[in-house]
């Protein structure tokens, strides 16, 4: 068992252990930090979404806080002008590749883009970017849930969830750059794919882009 | 550790031999041409054809060498010629007459022909050395110091010039102490981050456990740079010595010189570097017959940019996409397959040798106090002397692009340095003031990179030059990150509009703040650095972004939506219709009076008419607005 150490959360005096990344810490004892590719299971993180920056005392730029491990003595503030300036330009950037007209999401009430701009005041639109063409296809041929590209974030989760915690390895990465998307080997349906309909890459995503066909926020 | 003597005793025999081959060849005419990729490409290969061709028809008693590149590829195909009772000659823009001229005169006659000699490599009272032009005033090589002298094809001539005694002097002793020269030497990495590698070493030793890694990290995917292909093709002893130093000092049995596949001469000569030094007993088990055992095989990398960033570059050698992660934990603690890994550059590996052989204060009294050595670039764009320089750290741009480079050719005005690699920043003339080093750099807001340096003139417009190094690095984006992936898309979309006339007032706001974003949030230096180039292009030459977007308007001519092709009427002739029979589209048409025009309809802005227009008449001209096209027309009819 690792040694227990202190840390300070805006202010507040928190016991973590040695080690756990300040993302889980804020977390468990309620303290909100956006984030969408973090997964606590995962032993390494991915820090691809660029959500989770806080500001640590005595460091002058921000770090994310899902690469961040508790030591003795850390101090930690979840909100500065650095770190909502970075929160907020990462934020955009999503929604721009990202297709909104929230009300038609079977994910309205639990989505993790919704929360997050609900805690930092964050606007569901475009103030300064154009939106991006987006990936329209939208593969439904599973029976239990479908799988609509333009929600995708990209954050990785049902690609860890697929490959690490199900073992089946249908979803992964493909492609690169602004084309990287979440897909099957060989870009095959997922019906056709080695996926067994196990839902876990469903229960795993933030946004409206996997979803069980029948057990959607509406119902 | 032990036998100490008997490792000196080993190398003292290679050298010996070494020299004695050295000797003979020697006594005899040597004919040396530059055959790295450079100068094959500029017609190198023929030239030596026709080297051995002519010595054998007039039966002379000579030899044809294949060496690397000494750096002066503006005036290839080269070769360095030496003769028994004459200082060795370079000749350059080497042809088959000139070759067959010089095998006459020269090798069979007593004629050196100075004429077309270049420079002389030794002090001589006939003929100017390297020390005798500005560019040798300021170049000093250590990394390049045998390229393009030695035959890379046989290690007895790196031997020669006291090759692998470093690794010798070294075995003797402790690996201890190769580490602390390092350490004190303060040489930082050369692969674009300059982070010091006795720092790095020290903390694979550190790291412990019995089974680590040392890798050459030899990428190079930045466009326009070719140093690290240089060194490898024209010298790769050295690299190879510097990581068996390496090796040595952390204890590492293995490493991997990581060459991308576009490379394949570099690749080549490597292997039989390699083959050789296995022969010679320096690589492989019981190095110079002590109990250090340690191999270096190659790796070929797939290609794509960001393979060159240290964990992706690492993740690809595993099997997996190269893709950055995130850190902690960094190489030297856990890398190749999880084991402590020193990951260098090719450079920062060549300096090892030399700075074992010559000492610590040898290597700090080159350069400046916090940047010691020398700085290696590929100085190529709008400058008259292409290549490969060698400066000490501290050299101002000026003295590099001016001195060393002899400025920019055909008249033009320069306009600025764009310094780095694509993630690199374009500094104007008022910074060409600024001392060559990481730092320095760093604050005018360029990097030092891997040393790519393209110099810009006049005709150069610079928003289409940032967009054109955005464009890289966005289609170089792995894509795993949402500010590399994304912001650099919408800064690219930003960049295009402004160069075909679409360009909005608050998109110069919008641009600015995504790219310092960009900067500060991304994940790997690949999206860290991306946006120099637009923020010095908007640091620096605003006022053209500005232009662009408020007139629409390119100051320098080359945006094509925002330009027109015109023909002056006053310095139009009747008597010349070359124009004409250069236009694909057949835009140009002859007027009533005899002088030609352009049809604007039919014009695709291929820049046929303006390069064909003999210098006499010089008519044809670009307007930028368009808009003046109408003032011009109602004027010139
Ligand atoms: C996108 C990207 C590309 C890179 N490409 C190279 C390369 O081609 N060669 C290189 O030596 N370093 C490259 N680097 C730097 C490496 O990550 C690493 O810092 C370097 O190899 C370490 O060697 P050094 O300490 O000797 O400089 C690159 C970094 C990034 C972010
Ligand atoms: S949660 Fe930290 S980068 Fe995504």
């Amino acid at each position: 068992m690792s040694k227990k150490v202190t840390i300070t959360i805006d202010g507040r005096e928190i016991e973590a252990h040695e080690g756990e990344k300040v993302l889980w810490v804020a977390l468990d004892n309620s303290i909100f930090i956006p984030n969408l590719c973090a997964l606590k299971e995962k032993e390494h993180p991915s820090g691809s979404c660029r959500l989770c920056y806080v500001q640590v005392e005595g460091r002058p730029e921000p770090v994310t806080a899902c690469t961040l491990a508790a030591k003795e003595g850390l101090s930690v503030q979840t909100r500065s002008p650095q770190v909502d300036r970075l929160v907020k330009s990462a934020f955009e950037l999503l929604l721009s590749n990202h297709r909104l007209g929230c009300g038609r999401c079977p994910r309205r009430k639990s989505c993790a883009l919704l929360k997050i701009a609900r805690e930092r005041g964050l606007k569901m639109r475009l103030s300064r970017l154009s939106a991006l063409e987006l990936d329209v296809e939208i593969d439904e041929s599973p029976e239990t849930f479908a799988f609509d590209r333009s929600r995708c974030l990209l954050c990785g989760r049902c690609v860890w969830i697929c490959q690490e915690v199900a073992r089946v390895g249908a979803l992964g990465f493909t492609n690169r750059g602004i084309t990287r998307r979440v897909g099957t080997f060989r870009e095959v349906s997922l019906a056709q794919s080695p996926c067994t309909e196990c839902g876990l890459c469903v229960e795993a995503c933030p946004s409206g882009a996997l979803y069980f066909k029948e057990k959607s926020d509406d119902k | 550790m032990t036998g100490g003597k008997s490792v000196q005793e080993r190398y003292r025999r290679l050298k010996e031999s070494a020299l004695l081959r050295e000797e003979d060849l020697y006594r005899r005419p040597v004919v040396r041409v530059g055959m790295a990729t450079c100068g094959i490409a500029a017609g190198a290969a023929p030239v030596k054809e026709a080297f051995t061709r002519f010595i054998e028809e007039k039966g002379i008693d000579a030899r044809v060498v294949e060496v690397g590149c000494m750096g002066h590829c503006y005036a290839e195909p080269l070769a360095i010629i030496s003769k028994p009772g004459f200082p060795a000659l370079c000749y350059g823009y080497l042809d088959e007459d000139l070759v067959e001229r010089l095998v006459e005169d020269f090798l069979l006659n007593d004629d050196p022909c100075y004429e077309f000699a270049l420079v002389a490599l030794e002090t001589n009272d006939v003929f100017p050395t390297f020390s005798d032009f500005p560019r040798g005033v300021h170049e000093q090589k250590i990394v390049l110091e045998h390229c393009g002298f030695i035959d890379p094809g046989d290690i007895d001539q790196y031997i020669a010039t006291g090759g692998y005694g470093a690794l010798a002097g070294a075995l003797a002793g402790e690996p201890a102490a190769v580490l602390e020269r390092v350490k004190e030497s303060h040489l930082r990495g050369r692969g674009g981050a300059g982070f010091p590698a006795g720092l790095k070493w020290e903390a694979a030793v550190r790291a412990g456990g019995s089974e680590k890694y040392v890798i050459c990290n030899a990428d190079e995917g930045d466009p326009g740079a070719f140093m690290d292909r240089s060194i490898l093709e024209s010298c790769p002893h050295q690299v190879i010595e510097g990581m068996l130093l390496c090796a040595y000092a952390v204890g590492a049995a293995q490493g991997y010189l990581y060459i991308r596949a576009e490379y394949p001469l570099a690749v080549k000569r490597v292997q039989l570097a390699l083959e050789q030094a296995r022969e010679k007993g320096l690589l492989g088990t019981a190095i110079l017959g002590t109990p250090f055992n340690c191999d270096l095989e190659i790796f070929m990398g797939s290609g794509a940019f960001v393979c060159g960033e240290s964990s992706a570059l690492v993740r690809s050698m595993e099997g997996l996409m190269g893709i950055p992660a995130t850190r902690p934990p960094r190489l030297a603690e856990s890398g190749f397959r999880g084991r402590p890994t020193v990951l260098n550059n090719v450079k920062t590996f060549a300096y090892i040798p030399p700075i074992i052989n010559r000492g610590v204060d040898w290597f700090r009294s080159i350069g400046t106090a916090e940047n010691p050595g020398t700085a290696v670039f590929s100085l190529v764009g709008k400058v008259s002397h292409t290549g490969l320089v060698e400066v000490p750290m501290g050299t101002t741009l000026r003295e590099l692009i001016e001195d060393v480079g002899e400025g920019v050719p055909n008249d033009k005005a320069f306009k600025a340095a764009q310094i780095g690699g694509p993630s690199g920043g374009c500094l104007p003339e008022a910074s060409l003031d600024i001392p060559i080093d990481f730092d320095s750099l760093q604050e005018a807001g360029a990097i030092m990179g891997s040393g790519g340096l393209v110099v810009l003139d006049e005709d150069d417009c610079m928003v289409a030059i940032a967009r054109y190094f955005l464009e890289f690095t966005q289609q170089e984006s792995c894509g795993k990150c949402t500010f590399c992936r994304l912001g650099t898309k919408h800064m690219l979309d930003i960049l295009t509009a402004i160069t075909e006339g679409r360009g909005e007032p608050e998109h110069l706001e919008i641009l600015a703040q995504l790219a310092g974003d960009v900067k500060e949030g991304s994940l790997c230096n690949l999206g860290k650095t991306a946006p120099n180039p637009i923020l010095t292009t908007l640091r620096y030459f605003r006022e053209e972004y500005e232009a662009h977007i408020k007139e629409k308007r390119c100051p320098a001519l080359m945006c094509k939506d925002l330009i027109v092709y015109y023909i002056e009427p006053s310095l139009c002739s009747k008597l010349c219709s070359v124009c004409v029979g250069s236009c694909p589209t057949e835009a140009i048409y002859t007027r009533t009076d005899g002088l030609k025009a352009i049809d604007q309809d039919k014009c695709t802005k291929c820049d046929n008419c303006l390069k064909t227009c003999p210098p006499d008449y010089n008519a044809v001209i670009k307007l930028s607005p368009p808009e003046l096209l109408a003032e011009k027309e109602g004027k010139g009819s």
